[in-house]
């Protein structure tokens, strides 16, 4: 895996709208922006309606899954090219998302919607219609996701990596500062983890720095490459974010997402936690 | 629960006797600024969050007493602010050259 393999840029989406055997994907939370304009032919995912069980707290299982992406028209052997908004926060956790399930060949589209935009790129308002599909899904791929025990049980041997503000990190404040800070969770973080937050690899524009600029980053910060990794943010959007740039663009072995994240483990009951 | 709000819009429900919420408009030209991008720094020099303006050019964010830089990106240029903010409402506008 390199980067041209999973990251394309937005000239190259920009050239390839509407080439067959290309879907492009967009995933926000705020689905009016998709409404206002997408690219042309583009689809779009909402991460919690279409990706979140609608009763507990977890993914739809597999069966969920393939009748999501039948629905929306796309095949086992289409390549999935993903953007969004928020930095490509959500798309790069639809990414993760669609690997866990196994589809073969997925991408994002650098800087996502942020940089489609301040390029001044062209955006549709057409409805966009696809033939349902018979997807068929694999099972979990648990290898690239962590749940809490794993991650209690990681304190002080594994990359733990916080990839939260750093105010987010020290418990100044309790989430992105977008939203309201009136949670039930304790503030601080995971003790023993690094605070690499996800901005740092990501330029103004949305998009990626170079492969060499994040291999010093992540050397500079403390990355032990003889560890097994962990990341996590709040809700694992933003370490979804991180997860790509260490396993698909760095090609780092045995990194996983804790999609748990602080909104679960800040409120365990009895587990440590470090301010 | 992470992706931007809608920017804008009163402040009802929002307790401002514990929040500190740092919102404007950006403008340019005499006129508000849609779709910016605002992103709100920390004391480091650090991002903290990122929302776009609504047709209005209104952000809004909720973060914690101390300083804070606001930065926005847009095709037509940039403009940047630090302020110090207090528990309550700060309000500041940010201006295009």
């Amino acid at each position: 895996m390199s980067r041209n393999d999973v990251l394309v840029t937005a000239d190259w989406a920009q050239e390839n709208l509407g080439r067959p055997g290309l879907v492009f994907v967009e995933v926000d939370e705020d689905t009016a922006a998709y409404d206002g304009g997408h690219l042309e032919g583009a689809i779009k995912l909402d991460w919690k309606k279409d990706l979140q069980d609608p009763l507990r707290r977890d993914f739809v299982d597999k069966a969920a899954f393939e009748a999501l992406l039948s629905a929306k028209g796309i095949s086992n052997d289409d390549t999935v090219v993903l953007y969004g908004g928020n930095n490509n926060w959500f798309a790069a956790y639809a990414y993760w998302y669609f690997k866990l399930y196994g589809h073969q060949d997925v991408k994002l589209v650098d800087g996502g919607r942020k940089k489609w935009e301040l390029d001044g790129r062209p955006l549709s308002k057409d409805v966009v219609e696809r033939p349902a599909t018979t997807y068929q899904a694999s099972e979990p791929d648990l290898s690239i996701r962590a749940f809490r025990d794993e991650v209690v049980a990681s304190i002080g041997s594994k990359n733990l990596i916080d990839v939260r503000s750093p105010d987010e990190f020290s418990g100044k404040i309790l989430a992105p500062a977008h939203l309201p800070q009136e949670m039930a969770q304790k503030g601080g973080h995971v003790p023993t983890a690094m605070n690499i937050p996800w901005s740092k690899a990501a330029n103004e524009d949305g998009t990626f720095k170079t492969d060499e600029q994040l291999a010093a980053l992540y050397d500079e910060q403390g990355y032990d490459e003889n560890k097994a990794t962990i990341a996590y943010c709040r809700i694992g959007e933003r370490s979804s974010h991180t997860w790509f740039v260490l396993r698909e663009l760095l090609g780092k072995s045995d990194v996983k997402n804790y999609d748990g994240s602080w909104v679960e483990y800040g409120s365990l009951v009895g587990v440590p936690i470090e301010k | 629960m992470c992706g931007a709000p809608k920017q804008g819009g009163g402040l009802a429900g929002v307790d401002l006797t514990t929040q500190t919420v740092i919102q404007g408009s950006v403008w340019h030209d005499g006129s508000p600024v849609a779709g910016a991008y605002v992103r709100l720094l920390d004391a480091t020099d650090e991002f903290t969050a990122e929302v776009v303006t609504s047709p209005e050019g209104e952000f809004r964010f909720f973060a914690a007493p101390g300083q804070w830089t606001l930065r926005s990106l847009s095709p037509i240029g940039r403009a940047e602010r630090t302020l110090a903010a207090d528990v309550g409402l700060n309000e500041t506008t940010l201006a295009i050259a």
